[in-house]
């Protein structure tokens, strides 16, 4: 399969998903279109705790923090003018911002680049830790910044939350920004950039013997992820039209973890199934925490609660039992998508492999 | 012209001395090896060059391409590297997931003139310059017979070709100089004798300068220029095969007394 | 500026307080600490669950005396075994299936214990916070020349060293001691020299759960809200205690336990105004320690081998 022939496939796909994209924003309802939407903002998370996870093997759990930059942001600057007195009820919002109301691009990018620049900072005594302190560290700090979001009550609200989001529940806007955030990241893993992220993830040592300055590469991976953990923290403000700290408790890292452990830790193909399977998961593991009957029987064990335990020994289970996900480190390719519809049994033959 | 030079560099891990005031000298186009018993602090010579542990006490000078001498002692691996020394390991460190060509592939990085944004979007001059490190790349595997295998996973070859490959992938960086770590361990004399001509090879194609620290005496006296003898740390016999074969404190020591004499 | 004023308005009572608060809250971060060193020294691996098997315990501890009516002193002992054996229960399935795994799965594995154990919490328990049985005899307080302080003040601190004098007793006095002690050093010469990985590993984490099982007994009885959550940011700080102190190393998990729980009340009482951000001394000192000795207050290099 030749090159271009390959582009133009893609090219089409890409132009056919746009299309359903816009199906689905004309014809669903606004449920539907909100969880498929919900869908598309985890994958673009998914993604990029896959970037630094998955790709350049730096076990790193800041997602949820850097979601909620890239929230605040959106939710700062957005909201009109006119109705932040209502919001800000409590302590007034700080005057040096008051007044600035940002285009919702303006402030989507805005979110994503402070929460480059707060990796940045993070990353300089962080980067160099191994494995398990790198964890626990960007874990800690994820939750200071919620802490200091709690805190900041001029700028933030504080506990109290900020109301009245412009929002955006278009699933077309929503597709072209993970199509970006997709195609972006395709093409740096298949950079040279991308192969110095996967060398350090393989064998750091022999990574820096071949010239790859380690902290140097881990700080961009560090960024990038942490830049379009801020853009999809934006759309999920967006999509929700409020943000509150609390909704960005570092278990809110887990759902990523497991989306990028089912999907495959460094299969960016995984990224997107992963996320389907877990918000898909999500939403319609709901009915374990209504209460069952069978047959006139109330079935105790139904009540809320069930559905994340449920959840959490799904996590269980995939990294006992299922630790390569899946698509492991492979990807979705035209001549795998060929080979696939020829001989549609021989993918469960050539397991065991990546 | 020296390539590589110590001046008394020294070793100390807490209550050990692992490496007492060494001073080699490495000139141009040499093979120089290092043997010595286990333990006598070799591969710590070799990590101390490459940055990799920060000498105690001396310093190492290193004369770049462009003729000067400049003091690489404490750099970072990665910046030493980028200075032109490239090193195999003792117990092989491949990118054991990635494909034969990717391991190569990525030894080029460190030339990248693009910046990242160039890289990542793939824009035009950055494609260019991709696409003539994929050349080189393509070259080297096939001048070693490696082309043929080139995707298949690295930790699936083979433990000779492994070897090789590694060797190959320093040689992907460009080196003046390459630092080679047991590079015959492990091989049968059949092996040993292929591995001899490869580096013999290599060395003549590249204009390589060699160090290398090998326990294989028919690939040490084979072909080296010049020998360093390490025990405990310290230096005890510096010479040609001819010196270093007759050299007593050195059969003490190291080599042995043959048992028919 | 506000802090002298802070100061000078400081009673020598409140002072006092403050201080056996500091000194009760340094010690259960102490005990909990352990349980983290000692893992980590044995396994080289973070047991995100420690934190949560805390709260398990207080759990435990809740429907001891609350539900089953039990005296409190058997509810101790109860405790501390339930949690002992919790602690086994979650290193046998959690963690030894992947001992030859990446590390990395390890640390999802453990990530994934403290998730399910919150979440199995909040199901069974439900998510509203519950009251920690009150234990009249703890609470009493005893006067000092115009300052009040509880029983429980004192006990804590007295447990504490007396748990960690038999832990260390344990430790360089036994078989078993000896045997934690070399598979921590070098685990698979430990092996070939026949020591039983496996029991070893599972007392270094009865061990450290029981430990945990106590000062969450305490715990609860000085900050009486129980919650599914409770134990999360208490185990990352502990978790830090044990890195500032030199993971690995058991003295060094009691003094880093010291240093934050003492600091955090310090901090809180000479700047009220930033008790919103208790919470945050502890990173910051991390980071302070990672960059200025990264293997912690009473901790060993270790050197990699190339």
């Amino acid at each position: 399969m030749g090159k271009k022939q390959k582009l133009i496939l893609t090219i089409i796909l890409l132009i056919g998903l746009f299309a359903l994209s816009w199906f689905v924003n004309v014809e669903m309802d606004s449920y539907v279109r909100r969880i498929i939407n919900l869908c598309l903002i985890y994958a673009i998370i998914g993604l990029s705790m896959n970037v630094t996870n998955g790709f350049t093997g730096q076990f790193a759990l800041g997602q949820a923090g850097f979601m909620a930059l890239g929230a605040y942001v959106v939710g700062v600057f957005t909201v009109p003018v006119k109705l932040r007195a209502n919001v800000f009820y409590a302590v007034p919002m700080n005057p040096i911002i008051a007044d600035i109301q940002l285009p919702v691009w303006a402030a989507l990018i805005g979110g994503g680049i402070l929460a480059a620049l707060v990796a940045f900072l993070i990353g300089a005594p962080v980067l160099r830790l191994k494995g398990d302190y790198l964890a626990i560290a960007t874990l800690g700090f994820s939750e200071i910044i919620r802490i200091v979001i709690t805190n900041a009550s001029s700028f933030t609200n504080g506990a109290l939350g900020i109301k009245d989001i412009p929002t955006l529940n278009d699933t077309r806007y929503i597709f072209i920004a993970t199509a970006i955030t997709f195609i972006f990241i395709s093409l740096l893993i298949n950079s040279s950039y991308g192969r110095a992220f996967k060398a350090i993830r393989e064998d750091e040592i022999a990574a820096e013997a071949m010239g790859i300055d380690l902290y140097k590469h881990k700080c961009l991976a560090f960024m990038i992820s942490a830049f379009f953990a801020g853009i999809g923290g934006g759309l999920y403000a967006m999509l929700l039209g409020t943000v509150d700290p609390k909704n960005f408790l570092f278990t809110l890292t887990y759902n990523f973890l497991l989306i990028i452990v089912l999907g495959g830790m460094g299969s960016i193909t995984g990224s997107m199934l992963g996320a389907i399977v877990v918000t898909a998961g999500l939403e319609y593991l709901r009915v374990f925490d209504e209460p069952l009957e069978l047959f006139g029987v109330n079935i105790p064990l139904f009540r809320p609660g069930l559905r994340m335990v449920i959840f959490s020994i799904l996590l269980m289970v995939c990294v006992l039992f299922w630790r390569h996900g899946i698509m492991g480190t492979k990807e979705f390719t035209w001549e795998g998508a060929r080979a696939f519809i020829k001989h549609p049994l021989r993918v469960f033959g050539k397991k065991g492999v990546a | 012209m020296s390539v590589l030079r110590t001046d008394g560099i020294t070793m100390q891990f807490g209550g050990v001395r692992a490496v007492s005031e060494l001073k080699i000298e490495i000139n141009e186009g040499e093979i120089v090896a290092l043997i010595g018993p286990n333990g006598a602090g070799k591969t710590t010579v070799f990590n101390m060059i490459t940055g990799v542990y920060k000498p105690t006490a001396g310093n190492i000078l290193y004369t770049k391409q462009s003729g000067k001498e400049i003091n690489i002692t404490g750099k970072k691996p990665s910046d030493i590297a980028k200075l032109g020394i490239a090193r195999t390991f003792q117990n092989i460190r491949l990118f054991k997931d990635l494909t034969v060509y990717e391991n190569v592939l990525i030894a080029k990085h460190l030339h990248l003139k693009s910046d990242f944004f160039s890289a990542a979007l793939h824009l035009p001059w950055y494609m260019k310059e991709e696409s003539s490190h994929k050349k080189e790349v393509e070259e080297l595997l096939k001048s070693v017979n490696l082309w043929d295998i080139r995707e298949e996973k690295a930790s699936s070859l083979p433990y000779g070709q492994q070897r090789r490959l590694e060797i190959v992938r320093a040689l992907a960086t460009s080196p003046k100089i390459l630092l080679l770590d047991e590079p015959a361990a492990g091989m049968n004399p059949n092996e040993t004798e292929d591995l001899t001509g490869f580096i013999q090879d290599i060395h003549d194609k590249f204009k390589l300068t060699v160090f290398m620290i090998e326990h294989h005496m028919d690939l040490v006296m084979g072909i080296s220029d010049c020998i360093y003898v390490l025990d405990f740390g310290e230096t005890i016999a510096k010479g040609t095969p001819e010196e270093i074969q007759s050299n007593e404190r050195v059969i003490q020591a190291y080599l042995g007394v043959d048992e028919d004499a | 500026m506000e802090i002298f004023q802070t100061i000078a308005n400081m009673t020598g009572a409140a002072l006092a307080q403050h201080v056996a608060n500091g000194i009760s809250l340094g010690s259960l971060y102490a005990l909990i600490a352990i349980g983290y060193t000692m893992v980590y020294g044995i396994l080289l691996m973070i047991n995100f669950a420690h934190g949560d098997i805390v709260m398990m315990a207080c759990y435990f501890a809740y429907f001891g005396i609350a539900i089953f009516n039990l005296p409190w002193y058997v509810t101790v002992v109860v405790t501390v075994v339930l949690t002992a054996l919790l602690g086994a229960l979650i290193e046998r399935t959690a963690y030894r299936p992947l001992r030859d795994a990446p590390k990395n799965s390890v640390l999802i594995s453990a990530i994934g214990a403290s998730f399910l154990l919150e979440n199995l919490a909040n199901y069974l328990f439900s998510g509203r916070p519950k009251r920690f049985p009150r234990i009249p005899i703890l609470e009493q307080n005893l006067s000092f020349g115009g300052v009040q302080i509880q029983v429980i003040s004192f006990v804590i601190p007295v447990v504490t060293i007396i748990g960690l004098l038999i832990l260390l007793h344990v430790v360089n006095h036994t078989k078993t001691g000896m045997a934690m002690r070399a598979v921590s050093k070098d685990y698979e010469i430990a092996r070939v020299m026949g020591i039983n990985i496996d029991n070893v590993i599972s007392v270094t984490f009865m061990l450290g759960s029981a430990l945990a099982a106590i000062g969450a007994f305490m715990w609860g009885v000085k900050y009486p809200g129980i919650t599914p959550m409770m134990g999360v940011m208490p185990g990352l700080k502990c978790f830090i205690a044990a890195v500032i102190g030199g993971i690995g190393n058991i003295k060094g998990a009691v003094l880093g336990g010291f240093i934050l729980g003492m600091g955090e009340i310090m901090i809180v009482a000479f700047f009220p105004q930033l008790s919103g951000y208790r919470d945050a001394f502890a990173f910051v000192v991390l980071i302070v320690i990672l960059f200025y000795k990264p293997t912690g207050l009473l901790g060993e290099k270790l050197m990699e081998k190339v």
